[in-house]
């Protein structure tokens, strides 16, 4: 059982982390997006390691049903200028703002090894723990006010989406098909 | 059974990933999925946590309006990157200084 526990967990993380690197290292925003699938894959295998079916299916569909498909949408929609020439202008004050990071995160990998204190193994989980039973009902009931908030925030950001996409001159833009070219004010 | 460690460590490599990725990239794009990945990373720490003290559901409520709030960010940015590559024909991010005096 441990066993099997631990291949799984080091297949989902090592997914996770591939994924993520090539997220960030593709220079085709294409393969970005795909990389963004795998490490979305990996997450998802982790949450159920974690005993977390229910988010685990809330992030497939959401995730790589809707966030995914959206980016390749949009960037089949951009074309080829969606990958534009290799980032080389004024790479500096960028590269130290990484080297920062990433000392930061080294100093803090250490001090936490530091501390100590040994590895907490997870404790065995409740039958019911993570299902979408018990989930839900911890979700209409406590979790209710901020759920119904929700679908306020989401017709917000539809409307805010399509009134940024469609542009102010929604009638000039008409009348001149082919090109956007006087958008701006 | 999994230490709550390793999971910890997995969530800590993904963030540091994705804000490098947001610091060094120009693409607007690919910025936007390295928030993604930001958020990704932040909604494993709080499953994990939660596995960790079963007492209730608080970390994958919150995990879950993350998502949610996650979908949402996705549209309106990638609206917004729209709204600039039709300004400027460009998804370079430093390229979008229309606020510069």
């Amino acid at each position: 059982m441990s066993g099997v526990a631990l291949a799984f967990f080091g297949l989902s993380a090592l997914a996770t982390l591939v994924g993520a690197v090539f997220t960030v290292l593709a220079v085709n925003p294409i393969r970005s997006a795909m990389a963004l699938l795998l490490a979305i894959g990996g997450t998802t295998g982790l949450f159920l390691g974690l005993d977390a079916q229910f988010l685990a299916a809330i992030e497939l569909i959401v995730y790589a049903g809707a966030v995914v498909v959206l980016f390749v949408f949009v960037i089949m929609l951009i074309g080829p200028d969606a990958s534009p020439a290799a980032d080389s202008k004024a790479g500096f004050s960028r590269t130290l703002g990484a080297v920062v990071l990433g000392l930061f995160a080294v100093v803090t990998g250490f001090l936490l090894m530091r501390v100590g204190g040994g590895l907490h193994p997870l404790p065995p989980s409740r039958p019911e723990f993570g299902t979408i039973d018990s989930f839900g009902r911890e979700l209409f009931t406590r979790g209710l006010v901020p759920f119904e908030l929700t679908t306020a925030l989401f017709v917000v950001a539809v409307v805010g989406a399509i009134a940024v996409a469609r542009g102010r001159h929604r009638g000039e833009e008409r009348a001149v098909e082919p090109a956007v070219k006087e958008s701006a004010p | 059974m999994i230490p709550l460690e390793y999971y910890l460590a997995v969530a800590g490599a993904v963030f540091l990933i994705g804000a490098i990725g947001f610091v060094v990239r120009r693409n607007l794009l690919i910025q936007l999925m390295s928030v993604e990945l930001l958020l990704n990373a932040v909604n494993l720490t709080l499953v994990a946590f939660n596995r960790a003290r079963q007492d209730d559901h608080n970390g994958q409520m919150f995990a879950f309006f993350v998502i949610a709030v996650a979908a949402a960010e996705a549209a309106v940015g990638l609206a917004i990157g729209l709204a600039i590559y039709r300004l400027s024909r460009s998804v370079r991010s430093d390229e979008a200084d229309l606020l510069r005096n």
